[in-house]
């Protein structure tokens, strides 16, 4: 293809979209509508996984060291938990850093645990970090069969219910949007359907003259395209204006500890980002589907 | 030899028989009429000529190829050099004189100064320079036919086929279109014309291939129309 001739399509492109005034609105609009939608889903989604990571990533297992473990055990044990697969990190902490951690847990009534300090009951404790979150209870399990091991704890029975709800809950969020993305390329495919038969005649023409299907297809191509973008822009604007504000409100006056929101950059950027090439896409699609039926020969 | 069928039938889909074993030769330059009753086969036969129908069976060589065998692909490339005149004059309203001719060109990736050269030297020639920048729906019915002509000859193909090109217009318009096509004739260029003007056929003395249930019934050199006006 020319020079020439892409510039040709792309002039065509922009000039019907201004020829099919109303068609071009009807069809932006669909992309408009679905991709609020698709947006206020994405941040909702985003922020509840970015939650949920938080949350995942303080689930630990504390491996409790049997008493009567010597040094060379107790470094034997260690090779014996790293090896085990999706290990990512193994930390030691003595019993007397324990007991620190214990004493500060419980703030003021703390003191009283410092009597233990001169005979300390507590026991030498490996902090073991999963790669994956999810294989915390394997990895668990795996390490109570190891010797020298007297106990481990990692919140059993809190972290089964709590992967279980954040898996739900991703799951849902994931159909929605699918389901959302399905539903706005019909709505679109289906507008511009409505466009490219009232042009059939042109299509027509332009076979009669000897255009290839690959010309005819390529100012469609790119007015999908344009589409898909123009209905992109309304959805980001509003949704980075509302998401700026409700961020400062909720950083100044809300802000709960356990629970911070995704900062507006670089969250809304990559957001935006997103947006305009799923409308990009849905719009190239829809046109490219429509304009197929008429090229058989 | 530029056009020629042999054995041509073709049965449609729904059963209809349109054409039942047309033998024809069309040489370069020449200028012919096709006539016959309406539903004869007329259009199925011009239709053949620049692949818009397939035939069932039989030979159909244009420019040497046998467009039967062609795959869908090449059709573009064949429709080049062959200009198509319809009687709805088959126009896109939302573009203007110029850029209705440009098109044809376009579409060939021709460059923008080859395109304005051609399509100034075209509608110099059908007489219509004046409305470059007119649109169909402020132009005559004869005026529209003249633009879909220039469309037709821009690329300066070897054959014009026309379907019923004065259909739809009075008959002073129609000898304008006519001469028209006579002054593309004489440049050399083929031209086939289904028609259902008595007048014209018979006055022009043209070769005259007439269709009747899918057969060639005459074909004359200089040939009338044959027929009544009745079954216009």
């Amino acid at each position: 293809m020319t020079l020439h001739t892409f510039k040709r399509h792309v002039r065509e492109s922009m000039k019907s979209l201004g020829r099919n005034g109303w068609m071009t609105f009807a069809s932006a609009s669909a992309v408009t509508v679905t991709l609020l939608l698709v947006g206020v889903f994405f941040v909702v989604m985003f922020n509840i996984n970015h939650f949920a990571q938080k949350v995942e990533n303080d689930v630990e297992i504390r491996v409790h060291i049997e008493l009567t473990a010597d040094n060379q055990q107790k470094n034997a044990l260690r090779r014996q938990i790293e090896a085990i697969p999706n290990v990512k990190e193994v930390r030691y902490s003595s019993k007397d850093e324990e007991l620190k951690r214990l004493i500060k847990s419980m703030g003021e009534e703390g003191s009283s645990f410092r009597l233990f300090e001169q005979d300390n009951p507590l026991s030498d404790v490996y902090v073991v970090k999963a790669a994956r979150p999810q294989d915390t209870v394997k990895i668990a399990k795996q390490i109570e069969t190891l010797p020298f091991v007297h106990k481990v704890n990692y919140g059993q029975g809190t972290v089964e219910k709590l992967f279980d709800a954040l898996k739900v809950a991703r799951n849902v969020g994931l159909v929605l949007i699918l389901g959302l993305l399905f539903t706005a390329m019909f709505l679109i495919s289906n507008t511009i359907k409505i466009t490219i038969f009232a042009r059939r005649r042109e299509i027509e023409i332009m076979r009669l003259v000897g255009a290839t299907n690959g010309f005819i297809r390529w100012p469609f191509f790119l007015e999908g395209l344009w589409l898909g973008m123009l209905g992109a822009l309304f959805p980001i604007a509003a949704l980075s204006i509302v998401y700026y504000n409700v961020y400062q409100v909720y950083e100044q006056w809300v802000s709960l500890p356990f629970f911070e929101l995704l900062p507006f950059s670089p969250f809304m950027w990559q957001l935006s980002g997103l947006l305009l090439v799923i409308g990009a896409g849905i719009g190239i699609w829809g046109s490219v589907m429509s304009v197929r039926k008429f090229l058989k020969v | 030899m530029m056009i020629e069928m042999q054995d041509v039938y073709k049965t449609y889909p729904n059963g209809v028989v349109a054409l039942n074993g047309i033998n024809v030769r069309i040489k370069q330059g020449e200028f012919v009429y096709v006539v016959g009753p309406s539903g004869a086969g007329k259009s199925t036969f011009i239709k053949m000529m620049y692949r818009e129908e397939k035939p069932t069976s039989g030979k159909i060589i244009v420019n040497g190829v046998n467009l039967a065998k062609i795959k869908d692909s090449k059709v573009p490339l064949l429709r080049r050099n062959i200009g198509v005149v319809f009687q709805d004059f088959k126009l896109l309203p939302k573009l203007n004189v110029y850029e209705n001719v440009a098109f044809a060109l376009e579409v060939i990736e021709e460059s923008p100064k080859a395109i304005r050269k051609k399509v100034m030297e075209v509608l110099d020639l059908v007489g219509l320079k004046h409305k470059v920048r007119s649109y169909p729906n402020e132009l005559s019915g004869g005026e529209q036919q003249r633009v879909s002509i220039a469309r037709s000859i821009v690329n300066s193909p070897k054959i014009v086929i026309a379907d019923e090109p004065t259909g739809n217009l009075d008959p002073e318009t129609s000898w304008g279109i006519v001469e028209l096509f006579e002054k593309i004739n004489d440049r050399g260029t083929t031209i086939v014309m289904a028609t259902h003007n008595k007048e014209i056929v018979n006055a022009t003395r043209r070769r005259v291939i007439a269709i009747e249930n899918g057969k060639i019934v005459r074909d004359e050199a200089k040939g009338e129309y044959g027929y009544d006006a009745s079954y216009v």
